[in-house]
């Protein structure tokens, strides 16, 4: 069992926002891939997360993340109702520019721009942070993500209000909240195990 | 009924069975069943490893009294009362009254963000609680603080301060899970409460959601 943590003087830290893709780099030693065991794997979900060394690194207490993956697939992947695929990336995309994970809000806004095809878009919220007014359906998701990040909670009937105004049902603003709640997880875990590289060279 | 049988999530938002709002929740039946599966991993666990179950529930009632909700705050609160045999519960208390403070904030690496930078409560464990609570539990605690107003503050000198409290590398991966999993659980819970409390409902296509149909005629929130 490691006793010191793992440091890279010469990484690059990326220092601003962006959807390019990056790198992370573990503060701690990852559960090594070739002791997995069925637990282990059962945790992973799906076994391509063993070439992660985020994930091994979570499967260190494998029970928890089995659970966390699960939680997070149906609240971004579920599509049978609700809130479009986009929208629940800007959700999460909004919670990490806040909480200031460069990580996460470069992956969750690549997919913003994939289901949305609005690369400008998502790119102003990168750049001009939290206070970026787009539209009034994506402003009213991103306020109201913002309100759900803050601690202590900011997110009042005003939040719920504007995003039925702006078009949103009951299913639709849970999908909101869920998003914006779930990312307040994972932006937690991956500001605090490791760090971000910047984009190889290509 | 048990911790186990029942949904935290349901029970802290006031969540009634067969309700509107437990209709809506039913629409992603995969991350209600695993919120649920992540509580009990975390605070009735299988294989509890090196944390104990007042280490957990005192972190926890930490973390929630840090956002302050009182109604999570209780419930963990009163787990903690039954774990604590050291009496440390008052002390805990005491400890998230000293770190009360609004996020998130912190620092950016040197850049074109430094201006972003924004400075705020940097949170150490009084003297007296860390006598009680020992230095395991109080490394846990300002740990805890970092991960819950200042994420982008963590650092690898944090990491090094619980191994040398005694944590272990799992035993940080749990921790950390922990608080990052009650950031989770208390804006769900507070989102929910708040759309409980709003006027009036909002469903497309109500028709179709057959679901609904009994929650929609049973008044229930």
């Amino acid at each position: 069992m490691t006793k010191s943590t793992i440091t890279y003087a010469d990484n690059l830290e990326p220092v601003s926002f962006t959807q390019e893709e990056l790198g992370w780099l573990p503060w701690l030693e990852p559960f090594p891939a070739d002791e997995l065991t069925e637990r282990h794997w059962a945790g992973l979900v799906d076994a391509s997360r063993a070439k992660s060394p985020y994930f091994l690194l979570l499967a260190r207490d494998p029970d928890i993340l089995q659970a966390r993956t699960k939680t997070d697939k149906d609240i971004f992947y579920n599509t049978s109702s609700g809130l479009p695929r986009a929208e629940r990336e800007l959700s999460a995309t909004a919670t990490s520019r806040y909480n200031g994970c460069i990580f996460c809000a470069s992956v969750h806004s690549r997919f913003a721009t994939q289901f949305s095809k609005r690369k400008d878009d998502v790119q102003r919220l990168l750049d001009e942070g939290i206070g970026v007014e787009i539209d009034t359906r994506w402003s009213a998701i991103i306020a109201a993500s913002i309100a759900l990040t803050a601690t202590p909670g900011e997110f009042e009937a005003q939040h719920i209000e504007r995003l039925r105004a702006a078009g949103l049902d009951d299913i639709e603003i849970v999908d909101v909240i869920n998003g914006s709640a779930f990312f307040n997880w994972a932006n937690r875990l991956m500001l605090s195990l490791g760090e971000p590289t910047r984009p190889a060279p290509r | 009924m048990s911790a186990s049988t029942t949904d935290v999530i349901d029970l802290l938002s006031g969540i009634e069975p067969d309700s509107y709002l437990q209709g809506i929740r039913d629409q992603r039946p995969q991350a209600r069943e695993n919120a649920q599966k992540s509580y009990q991993a975390l605070f009735e666990p299988e294989f509890p490893g090196n944390v104990t179950a007042l280490e957990r529930y005192a972190v926890a009632t930490f973390v929630a009294g840090l956002h302050r909700q009182p109604t999570v705050t209780d419930f963990y609160a009163s787990a903690l009362r039954r774990a604590d045999r050291s009496g440390i519960a008052d002390a805990v208390d005491a400890e998230a009254a000293r770190g009360a403070t609004r996020g998130p904030y912190g620092s950016y690496p040197k850049g074109p963000l430094t201006i972003e930078n924004k400075d705020g409560l940097v949170y150490r464990v009084s003297d007296d609680a860390r006598a009680l609570l020992g230095h395991r539990l109080a490394a846990a605690f300002e740990h805890a603080h970092l991960l819950v107003f200042r994420p982008r503050d963590a650092s690898p000198e944090a990491l090094q301060r619980l191994l040398d409290a005694g944590w272990s590398t799992t035993d940080i991966v749990t921790l950390s899970q922990l608080v990052s999993f009650l950031a989770f659980q208390i804006r769900v819970i507070a989102g929910l409460r708040t759309l409980a409390a709003a006027p009036d409902r909002k469903l497309a296509d109500v028709g179709s959601k057959t679901l609904f149909t009994g929650a929609l005629a049973s008044g229930h929130i």
